[in-house]
């Protein structure tokens, strides 16, 4: 089937759009790169899951999961993908508002408050993140 | 007419990405690059064991990384679609990244499971 056939839908003309389309302007870039930081969220999530597996099979497993990590390119990459993660929060919670629209007593809450809120909730759960990891729970 | 899956994967892929931008930073940067740096003591094997052991942590561990792998399939898909205009491969793309997050959610779940 022509892959530009859409059934039941009467046939529209579009603009041919070049691949790079979003380079052209800052916000286009900034917009893609936003929607790119999923491929980060996905390989923590995979790393995450690589870890926990090496501890399960034992020393050897886990002691080369560690001494991957330790590699500089590693660390190198890690850290774009740190940046790329981060990024994610940023744009994430600033968009809270958009989301979410609270009351109180019967005016809407300003969006500076809402978007306060979540980065207070992002510091406190990275606090309760690194008091975990650091064997606070054990 | 039959109801579109759509909000399902937009809910996940809404509460992925809040848990992620609350958790994964300060996991990540604690884990993958502190650590390996020295920049924080360093734990045991036993320790890290004891530490991921309890039921309520393993839970916890799968709910962030099943949600952070829906968050990427739905997320992607779109990234997909308009950055690389691959729409008209919608039903390939769409099963790729659904049916890849949900194969790695049962990889996590079986791991988890098991652990330790």
């Amino acid at each position: 089937m022509n892959p530009a056939y859409r059934p039941h839908h009467p046939k529209w003309h579009r603009e041919r759009m070049p691949i790079f389309w979003w380079l052209g302007r800052i916000s286009y870039t900034k917009f893609i790169t936003r929607e790119l930081t999923s491929l980060a969220v996905g390989y923590a999530a995979l790393l995450l899951l690589v870890e926990i597996g090496a501890l399960a099979r034992g020393e050897a497993a886990h002691a080369r999961f560690l001494r991957f990590l330790a590699a500089p390119p590693v660390v190198a990459f890690h850290l774009l993908v740190c940046a790329a993660l981060v990024f994610h929060s940023v744009t994430w919670l600033n968009l809270a508002p958009k989301a979410l629209v609270l009351r109180l007593g019967g005016r809407r809450l300003p969006d500076w408050a809402v978007v306060s809120a979540h980065y207070l909730a992002w510091l406190a759960a990275s606090a309760v993140v690194v008091w975990f990891l650091r064997g606070g729970a054990a | 007419m039959r109801r579109s899956r759509e909000p399902f994967f937009w809910a996940l892929f809404s509460s992925g990405g809040m848990l992620a931008a609350l958790v994964l930073p300060a996991a990540a940067i604690y884990l993958w690059v502190a650590r390996p740096l020295g920049w924080v003591p360093a734990a045991t094997d036993a320790e890290l064991v004891a530490r991921f052991a309890p039921v309520l942590v393993r839970l916890v561990l799968f709910v962030v990384i099943a949600l952070a792998l829906f968050h990427w399939a739905h997320r992607f898909r779109y990234t997909l679609y308009d950055g690389l205009q691959l729409a008209h491969l919608y039903g390939l793309i769409a099963t790729i990244c659904y049916g890849g997050a949900t194969l790695l959610t049962i990889v996590a779940a079986w791991v988890l499971w098991r652990f330790p």
